[in-house]
């Protein structure tokens, strides 16, 4: 079965725990300008939005590569960018139309998420639940159950 | 490692740029931070020096574990010598740019010397360059945020500046860091602005490494996450209700200081308690409070992020102000509202505001105010010398007008600016103020919690609630209950939060951890990061080293043990009114001879030859 990341926004606080655990998982260090997920503060909006790649099925970055170098992991969905493969055309970042994948000047490849091969460290790092790695069937669960509840008998109120 | 082991050397009067490696004996022996900066700053100055002189320094600084992440790490702090008090300042803040600091690769950045022309400090990575800030001088801490964005083209970029108040010499101006979170006290923004230093912008991407043990590191510091989590402050109460969840709480106890100290309740808490954020308004149908924010790396995120309802007076004719900004601290809506009588909400997330515009400690500016109000309703101030504005208790309209002259620094602000203790004795009414060393008292009566009144005359950077927070252990229990209107044990209660404190500081986290921390889950975290042995003992230690320190900084400076006092109005001439407390004042001189006596030092407040052997002063 297949996992996508979901995020709620309106549980992000803020703390960046999940760029620290994306760039500690790529880089071995803690290093928010180096991490594939990004979260952005709207403040006079007051609220932080969590970003990152949504693993596009018919994947812009992946048509666009002239290389081949970005290809489908078939076991998570995720569309990975293959480092040996990569020569940093950057045209991938052209390509994409949400921004995701984003060339890394110390690698000279670009880089985006690849789901950690499974098991997102974002997710792990959380602190409040605002990204979760959930049945990619399944993303609007959540939102699905919400608006059912409203269907519930109001307080005392016998069905 | 954690450190990054690099010093950034500033030289403001020459304009020139140098880098060291961080002392690394002195980090073992003070750990970093607050520690660490003091030790420099003890050993490059004299304590002597004329705080807004050239030849006071202020160094900015990280922690070994800033930028980790351990929850809280994010965090920096400025230390100087203060103007306001004499003695040394600390101030520590959070939001991002701590982070940013350590992510351009810097422990510390040192300023020395002045600059002949304004100018801000602009570092990315290794490369750091002063820039002329002619432009940027005269506006408040927003504008210029916004500025060297677009001058940058770059909105990753962290900023720290100084506001208007600072330029015009407020005493207790702070700097403020991404728009909203302040190294607020003792004014070290008053250090920096005299310095014709208007910023520190900073953009790092070199990472944060060198964890000693990473297996060990990442076990600990999610199970300190874990701890703060599950425990019912830190996972709860902050998170719903910020550090407001104090109002109501220490109201009731009787130690909620109203009317400049003349009372210890105010019946108007909890109109503007934490409680009363989440209220919808009638003005507008919404409430106060948008939603809780973190600092960097904080899983607790305590932050209030708030508006003031459009239609009030304070904002409806301007929508500049009408957006969501840092809301209110406890302090804050203590210091602003009921230390000044004030229970309309609205008024005081504005004044609030505005100290977040122009970077002004919010505890200083209102509880100067409370005076002023005082000094007012007591004739010792006049309609002549506010220009007409009738400033008396409770009045939201006098509040507002008072933080806009002073965040400015216009007509009778800069009055307001010289902070409490100076304007009580210009306007010949010195028992007025509540201060202690000259540093405004923040939101808990030392009559209703007799410990907190022997940390707020102890304290090295006069009164404060945050270099040693008893009222943790009398009020809330943690780590132990104990009766807040009893001085028995009080000594020995503060000494042990001020020198776990220095460690907390030190590590780069926030003193908030310790509602659900002790040392026994921060030491591992900082053993794991730091190499060498870091147990709970050495910290103990350190902590009781950089806190001796401090105090013999003082000491040089000219403090002495007549300072570690508190105001007559506590201590004997107002006993409280109301509340539990009823009919108590300070029995400080119960507890400061058994303090100095823990503390090794004499009868006089000095420390012993054996003390400073012992911790190798």
């Amino acid at each position: 079965m297949l996992r996508s990341l979901q995020i709620e926004p309106e549980k992000c606080t803020g703390c960046l725990q999940c760029e620290m655990a994306c760039s500690y998982e790529e880089t071995g260090m803690f290093n928010p300008a180096k991490s594939r997920i990004k979260i952005f503060n709207f403040h006079e909006e007051g609220r932080f939005v969590p970003y990152t790649c949504t693993q596009c099925t018919e994947a812009w970055c992946m048509h666009a590569c002239p290389v081949e170098a970005i290809v489908i992991n078939e076991a998570t969905g995720a569309k990975e960018v293959i480092d040996d493969v990569c020569v940093g055309c950057k045209v991938c970042t052209i390509a994409c139309p949400f921004g995701t994948v984003n060339y890394n000047q110390e690698t000279g490849t670009v880089h985006k998420c690849d789901l950690c091969g499974g098991d997102p460290e974002c997710v792990k790092a959380c602190p409040t639940q605002a990204i979760t790695y959930v049945d990619s069937d399944h993303g609007g669960l959540e939102r699905m159950r919400a608006h059912a509840a409203q269907n519930l008998p109001k307080d005392g109120a016998q069905a | 490692m954690a450190w990054t082991r690099k010093v950034l050397r500033v030289n403001l009067t020459e304009g020139s740029i140098s880098n060291e490696p961080l002392n690394m004996q002195w980090a073992n022996e003070y750990l970093g931070q607050r520690g660490l900066a003091t030790k420099y700053l003890v050993e490059e100055t004299d304590p002597k020096c004329d705080a807004l002189s050239p030849e006071n320094k202020m160094i900015m600084t990280t922690g070994p574990l800033t930028g980790t992440m351990a929850s809280t790490a994010g965090r920096y702090s400025v230390v100087t010598k203060s103007p306001l008090t004499g003695a040394i300042a600390c101030s520590n803040s959070g939001g991002y740019i701590g982070n940013e600091m350590k992510n351009a690769g810097w422990d510390m950045v040192i300023f020395e010397g002045k600059s002949p022309k304004p100018v801000y400090l602009y570092i990315e990575n290794d490369k750091a360059e002063l820039i002329p800030a002619d432009d940027l001088w005269g506006k408040s801490v927003w504008a210029v945020d916004e500025l060297i964005h677009t001058k940058h083209q770059d909105p990753l970029v962290r900023i720290a500046a100084v506001g208007r108040a600072a330029e015009k010499g407020c005493l207790y101006s702070a700097i403020v860091n991404d728009l909203h979170r302040a190294a607020g006290r003792s004014g070290v923004g008053t250090v920096m602005a005299s310095k014709n230093l208007k910023a520190v912008a900073i953009r790092g991407n070199l990472g944060v490494g060198g964890i000693n043990n990473p297996a060990e590191f990442f076990k600990t510091t999610t199970d300190g996450k874990k701890v703060l989590a599950e425990n019912a402050v830190t996972g709860e109460g902050l998170p719903a209700l910020g550090t407001q969840v104090l109002m109501n709480v220490i109201n009731e106890v009787g130690a909620l200081p109203a009317y400049n100290h003349r009372e210890v309740q105010f019946d108007g808490a909890s109109k503007i308690s934490g409680e009363a954020m989440l209220e919808v308004r009638e003005g507008d149908g919404r409430p106060n409070l948008t939603t809780n924010a973190a600092c960097f790396g904080c899983t607790i995120a305590c932050q209030r992020v708030s508006t003031v309802d459009k239609t009030h007076f304070t904002v409806k004719d301007k929508p500049e102000y009408q957006g969501n900004n840092g809301g209110l601290e406890f302090e804050n809506a203590w210091s602003l509202g009921t230390d000044c009588g004030v229970d309309d909400l609205d008024a005081i997330t504005f004044a609030n505001y505005l100290c977040n515009e122009d970077a002004i400690d919010p505890i200083s500016l209102g509880a100067t105010i409370a005076a002023a109000m005082e000094l007012f309703e007591e004739g010792a101030i006049t309609v002549e010398d506010t220009g007409g504005v009738e400033l008396k208790f409770g009045s939201a309209e006098a509040l507002v007008w008072a933080a806009e002259v002073t965040a400015k620094g216009e007509g009778f602000g800069k009055e307001l600016g010289l902070g409490s203790k100076r304007l009580c004795e210009k306007y010949g009414r010195p028992e007025f103020s509540m201060t202690v060393k000259g540093q405004e008292f923040p939101a808990y009566d030392p009559r209703g919690i007799q410990g907190i009144g022997l940390a707020y005359a102890t304290s090295n950077r006069g009164a404060c609630h945050l270099r040693g927070y008893t009222v943790a252990s009398e009020i809330m229990g943690i780590p132990e209950k104990t009766d807040p209107l009893e001085t028995d044990g009080k000594a020995g209660l503060v000494k042990a939060f001020q020198d776990a404190t220095c460690v907390v500081d030190s590590a780069g986290l926030c003193v908030f951890t310790t509602f659900a921390w002790s040392l026994e889950d921060i030491a591992p975290q900082i053993d794991a990061a730091c190499e060498g042995d870091w147990s709970v003992d050495r910290c103990l230690e350190v902590g009781e080293r950089i806190w001796n320190m401090e105090r013999d900084y003082n000491l040089a400076a000219g403090l002495t043990a007549m300072d570690d006092t508190l105001p007559k109005r506590l201590l004997k001439d107002i006993a409280a009114k109301t509340g539990p407390a009823q009919g108590r004042v300070n029995d400080l001189g119960k507890m400061l001879p058994e303090y100095y006596e823990l503390r090794g030092w004499t009868p006089d407040g000095v420390p012993t030859e054996e003390t400073r052997q012992r911790l190798g002063l």
